[in-house]
């Protein structure tokens, strides 16, 4: 019963550590990699369908009952969340094995990623506050390494900024959870939603907002995102595309899940101050993207921009804002890795990742402008793609709840967007190359780059076009996250089910 | 006995924040693991503390009596202890790394990535070779 929702953190696990094994022989780790990561994502659509037809799953690790023990819990917006992860990192996986070099893969790359992987899906999965801490160290630790794994001064150079400040960001996690524990008694999700209802509001709004600083550093929102532009563009593009699309998703999904399910006292103050910084990430992200002029850091300030469209449903805590962040969350993850990837296939083309260097790339290669094009007008929500219902969805909550200003922030972080994504296309595409030869001696693309690349990009469309199914299961999984009652009631019922022989705690 | 410990935590958190503010990379590193002790105790005092009661059940008892010491902050201690040890020994590593290619721990040089504009040529250069070719001298020096 319990083996759906183990197996995304057991294919990863175990691929991980076959792929340990076989690091020296590249051919049969690019195929291990490949089924690995196939089987994942196959695991997570299951879990899905199951959390789709049964409601919400749970697991008691070990038979330890709740809340004792550890419990993994998936609902829709955990489950939804996985599929879209293992899809990206499936198409990412596939893009590195014609991208990375032999040095960078006999240094454990490919095991390391299904590390990262398992971490993302262990902090999706947990029902229990310091097992999400420690899920969350097993994602750093992976991508801390992944981050200079090719020791090269920048990487180096951005590793370091980026370890500090992650490093920084457990410490808070870490404090706000002993602190809880030490006013509630509690680490399990489910029990703290009920025990934090009695406590004094003045002490749980201190905890609530070392919460939102720890995974606001994670998650890189406004005060807290310099991290993120000074090391997403420093490794390998696998690497930035991968953590472009899971890392500071991960912290939103906490941000998402805590003040959801546990801060929900006083939304007047704590939602408040996050619909603000939601505004003011929007706003500096899409800014800082403007005056970039290196592809991939420009789009790592368009990470952080996006993070604040996703928090602003948060902010405003309606239903209506909750289906929009959960929308935006799933088609933003897909957008942004395959941005990534193309900036990918333009530095290969172009042999350059700076706008002053490139050009000329629509006579070059037509079809690349085309494919760019697609996601970069998603992004700045143009019909009928994704990010065009995603920020529908956004701006419409925004009114409802009677959000004006931060909702006209939204508006204009919008138009913005799409200026910064024809900064790219005008100085990549559009004008002329500077220099006089045409890049006749650039690598040609093998199909292992185009493919998933392709693939993501017909996701975008998809969502957009057939945006219907995934706003059914949005507004369900909305629904489920506000319903704090179902989900205690779920954690529970398990304990009636568990063996006869196993714990079951009694009164001290 | 709270009021020490609560003291103690902030003293490391003040030292810990104050050295993660320096220019000074191995400072940096130093401020970290003092944050990281400091919460841990700040871990082991939120969770109450008891003197000289294990939580054990006595013989002739089917549960253990209260007051007694709570077991968990001391297993959630012990997991964080772990874990800050081996994010420590690759940060530690990542420093030595950095201080051998570049020559400097000072983080106002790592700037090479940062500058507005394109990222220069520089920064993609391996830095395994000039570790090799530089390292005899700084030994002997």
């Amino acid at each position: 019963m319990g083996l759906t929702l183990v197996l995304p953190l057991l294919i990863p696990l175990v691929t991980a550590l076959v792929l340990f094994a076989v690091r020296q022989r590249r051919g049969t780790m690019h195929g291990i990699a490949i089924a690995g990561a196939t089987l994942a994502f196959l695991a997570a659509v299951v879990l899905l369908a199951d959390v789709w037809t049964h409601g919400i799953r749970v697991v008691a690790i070990g038979s330890w009952p709740p809340p004792y023990g550890i419990v993994l819990v998936a609902d829709l917006f955990s489950a939804a969340l996985l599929v879209v992860s293992q899809l990206v990192s499936w198409a990412t996986i596939v893009y590195a094995t014609a991208w990375m070099d032999s040095d960078r893969e006999r240094a454990g790359f490919y095991p390391l990623v299904f590390v990262l992987l398992l971490g993302v899906n262990g902090a999706f999965l947990t029902g229990d506050l310091f097992n999400l801490y420690v899920w969350f160290e097993v994602m750093l630790m992976a991508s801390f390494v992944l981050l200079v794994l090719g020791v090269e001064r920048g990487e180096v150079e951005g590793g370091i900024k980026y370890v500090s400040l992650n490093l920084l960001a457990s410490t808070f996690f870490l404090s706000a959870a002993g602190i809880l524990y030490g006013i509630a008694g509690t680490l399990n999700l489910a029990d703290l939603s009920t025990v934090l209802s009695r406590l004094d509001p003045g002490i749980v709004n201190v905890v609530a907002m070392l919460f939102a600083l720890a995974f606001g550093i994670k998650a890189a929102v406004f005060p807290l995102f310099f991290w993120l532009p000074a090391s997403y563009h420093t490794p390998p593009v696998p690497v930035s595309a991968l953590f472009a699309g899971l890392l500071t998703k991960v912290g939103v999904y906490a941000l998402v899940r805590v003040f959801t399910l546990l801060f929900v006292h006083d939304p007047g103050w704590t939602h408040r101050i996050l619909l603000t910084c939601a505004a003011l990430t929007m706003l500096t992200g899409v800014l800082g993207a403007l005056a970039q002029f290196d592809i991939r850091r420009l789009l790592s300030f368009q990470i952080i921009s996006h993070v604040g469209y996703m928090l602003f449903g948060l902010g405003l805590f309606t239903p209506a804002g909750l289906v929009s962040s959960v929308f935006y969350l799933l088609q933003d993850i897909v957008t942004k890795v395959s941005l990534f990837c193309i900036a990918g296939l333009i530095e290969r083309t172009g042999e350059s990742s700076s706008l002053g260097h490139l050009g000329g790339l629509l006579r070059q290669k037509p079809w690349l402008g085309l494919v760019f094009l697609i996601p970069a007008l998603s992004l700045a929500g143009f019909p009928p793609l994704s990010g065009f219902v995603a920020k529908v969805l956004v701006i419409r909550a925004g009114f409802a709840a009677n959000a004006y200003a931060a909702t006209a922030i939204a508006l204009l972080a919008g138009l913005l967007t799409l200026l910064a994504m024809l900064k790219i296309w005008n100085e990549v595409f559009w004008k002329e190359r500077p220099d006089a030869d045409d890049g006749d001696a650039a690598q040609p693309l093998g199909l292992r780059l185009v493919a998933p690349v392709l693939l993501l990009v017909v996701v975008t469309i998809g969502l957009g076009i057939a945006a219907e199914p995934v706003l059914v299961l949005s507004t369900r999984a909305a629904e489920q996250l506000l319903d704090a009652q179902g989900y205690r009631d779920a954690v529970f019922s398990i304990v009636a089910d568990l063996p006869a022989h196993a714990f079951r705690g009694g009164a001290p | 006995m709270e009021i020490f410990f609560a003291l103690m935590v902030g003293l490391l958190y003040g030292c810990g924040l104050y050295l993660l503010l320096r220019r000074s990379i191995v400072k940096v590193v130093v401020g970290l693991i003092l944050l990281g002790n400091g919460t841990n105790l700040l871990i082991f005092t939120a969770g109450g503390l008891v003197r000289g009661r294990p939580p054990l059940v006595s013989p002739d008892a089917t549960s253990v009596t209260p007051p007694y010491a709570d077991p968990l902050p001391q297993a959630l201690i012990l997991t964080a202890i772990v874990i800050s040890f081996g994010v420590l020994v690759f940060a530690v590593a990542l420093v030595y790394r950095t201080y051998r290619a570049l020559g400097t721990d000072d983080l106002d040089a790592l700037t090479t990535t940062d500058r507005l504009g394109e990222v220069p040529e520089a920064a993609h250069a391996p830095m395994i070779p000039a570790v090799v070719a530089s390292e005899p001298t700084r030994e002997e020096g």
